[in-house]
C-alpha cells in the first residue's frame, strides 16, 4: 500500500482552498465593516484559522472586550476541534513524531479533517501537511483581500454579503438534522434562547457576548440528557458529494469507529 | 493601551486557545472517551453553536429585514437539497442582491 503523500494532500486541498476563498472574502469585507484594520483581521486568519470561531471572536475583538470573554467563547465555539484532534490521534500513520502532531494540530478543521479521515488510509505527516497549505493561504489570502477591497466595494454587494457565513452555518445545520433528527431538537432550544436573549428587554453587552455560549451550553446539555449518542449506534447521515457538507457528519462517523 | 494593541492582543488570545484545543487531544489522549454524556454533549455542540450564531443575527444581516429574510429562507431551501457551502452560501449572498437591488431601485 503507497503512503499518502505531499502530492496527495495538495491536491484534495484544492477544492477546501476554492471554498475557503469565498467565505474568508466574506469575512474580511464583514470584519472590515466592523472597524477591524485589515492587518489585524488578516493576522487573525492566519493564526486562528477557524470559520465560526473568528466569526463570534471578531464581534468581540470590534467592541474592545475582554480577554476572558473572548477565550471562553473560542472555548465553547471551537470544542468540536477538541473531538476532531482526537479522532486523528488514533489514525495517524506510526511514523508521525510527536513536533509533527504539534505542527499538523493548527491545521485541523471541519473541511480539512473530514477530508484526511475520508481518505481512510493511515494520516502521514506529509499528506496532512499538503492538505493544510492551500485551504491556509487562501483563507488567509481571501481574508486580506475581503478586507481591504470592504472599502472599495458598492455599500449594497457588502450588504449582501453579510449573509455568507450565516447562510454557511445553515448548509452545515440542515443536513446534518434532515440525517438526525435529534439534532433539530437541539438547534430549537437554542434558537429559542438565541431569541430570547436577543429580544429581551436587558440591554447587557456582556449578556450579548455571552449569548451564544449560554444557547450553546444549554442547547447541548438538555441533548445529551433527553437525546444521548449511543457510541456503537450506526448512523447513517445522507450527504451530498461535497467534501465540505460532509465534515460534521464524518466528524461523526469518526466517534463511531473508535 | 492603544486600540491596535487591545486587538492584537485579542486575537493572540484567541489563537492561543483554539490551538490549544487542536493540540491537546493529539498529543496526550490516547484512548477513546467512554462517557456517552460527554460525547453526546459534544455532538451536538457545533450545531448548537452554529444555530444561535445564526438566529436571530441573520434576519439583520443585509440591514434590511425583508431582504435578508428571503436570503435566509433561499438559504434553507438550498440546504434542505443538500447544497454544497459555498453553493448555498453564493446562492443567499445573490439573493440579497437581487432583493436590494429591487428595493432600492425598483420599489421606491
Amino acid at each position: 500500500m503507497t503512503k499518502l503523500s505531499f502530492k496527495h494532500g495538495l491536491k484534495d486541498g484544492i477544492p477546501i482552498a476554492l471554498g475557503y476563498f469565498a467565505v474568508s472574502f466574506a469575512f474580511g469585507v464583514s470584519v472590515a465593516g466592523k472597524g477591524i484594520p485589515w492587518y489585524i483581521a488578516t493576522f487573525m486568519s492566519a493564526s486562528n484559522l477557524t470559520s465560526a470561531g473568528q466569526f463570534a471572536g471578531a464581534e468581540i475583538v470590534a467592541v474592545l472586550g475582554s480577554v476572558f470573554g473572548i477565550l471562553l467563547t473560542q472555548l465553547i465555539i471551537n470544542s468540536r476541534y477538541f473531538l476532531m484532534s482526537l479522532t486523528l490521534s488514533q489514525r495517524l500513520d506510526s511514523k508521525v513524531k510527536f513536533l509533527d502532531k504539534i505542527l499538523m494540530s493548527f491545521g485541523i478543521t471541519d473541511e480539512i479533517f473530514a477530508v484526511a479521515v475520508a481518505r481512510g488510509k493511515p494520516i502521514t505527516r506529509n499528506y496532512f501537511l499538503g492538505l493544510m497549505l492551500l485551504p491556509f493561504l487562501s483563507w488567509t489570502c481571501g481574508t486580506c483581500l475581503g478586507a481591504v477591497a470592504g472599502y472599495i466595494l458598492p455599500k449594497i454587494v457588502l450588504k449582501s454579503l453579510e449573509i455568507a457565513l450565516y447562510a454557511m452555518f445553515i448548509a452545515i445545520v440542515i443536513p446534518a438534522g434532515l440525517g438526525d433528527k435529534k439534532i433539530f431538537f437541539v438547534v430549537g432550544v437554542s434558537v429559542t434562547i438565541s431569541c430570547v436573549i436577543y429580544y429581551s428587554p436587558i440591554d447587557n453587552q456582556t449578556l450579548t457576548h455571552l449569548s451564544c455560549i449560554i444557547c450553546a451550553v444549554i442547547a447541548s446539555i438538555l441533548g445529551a440528557i433527553f437525546f444521548p449518542i449511543k457510541i456503537n449506534e450506526e448512523k447513517h447521515i445522507e450527504t451530498s458529494s461535497s467534501s465540505e457538507s460532509t465534515s460534521l457528519s464524518i466528524k461523526e462517523k469518526g466517534v463511531e469507529n473508535e | 493601551m492603544s486600540r491596535e494593541l487591545h486587538m492584537f492582543l485579542l486575537v493572540v488570545a484567541m489563537a492561543g486557545i483554539t490551538y490549544l484545543i487542536r493540540v491537546i487531544p493529539m498529543i496526550l489522549f490516547k484512548k477513546k472517551i467512554k462517557s456517552n454524556f460527554i460525547n453526546s454533549l459534544l455532538y451536538y455542540v457545533p450545531y448548537a453553536v452554529l444555530s444561535a450564531m445564526t438566529f436571530p443575527a441573520i434576519l439583520y444581516s443585509s440591514g434590511n429585514v425583508i431582504s435578508a429574510s428571503i436570503g435566509t429562507a433561499v438559504a434553507m431551501l438550498c440546504a434542505f437539497f443538500k447544497r454544497s457551502l459555498v453553493v448555498t452560501a453564493l446562492i443567499a449572498c445573490a439573493t440579497v442582491l437581487i432583493c436590494e437591488v429591487f428595493i432600492t431601485y425598483v420599489f421606491i
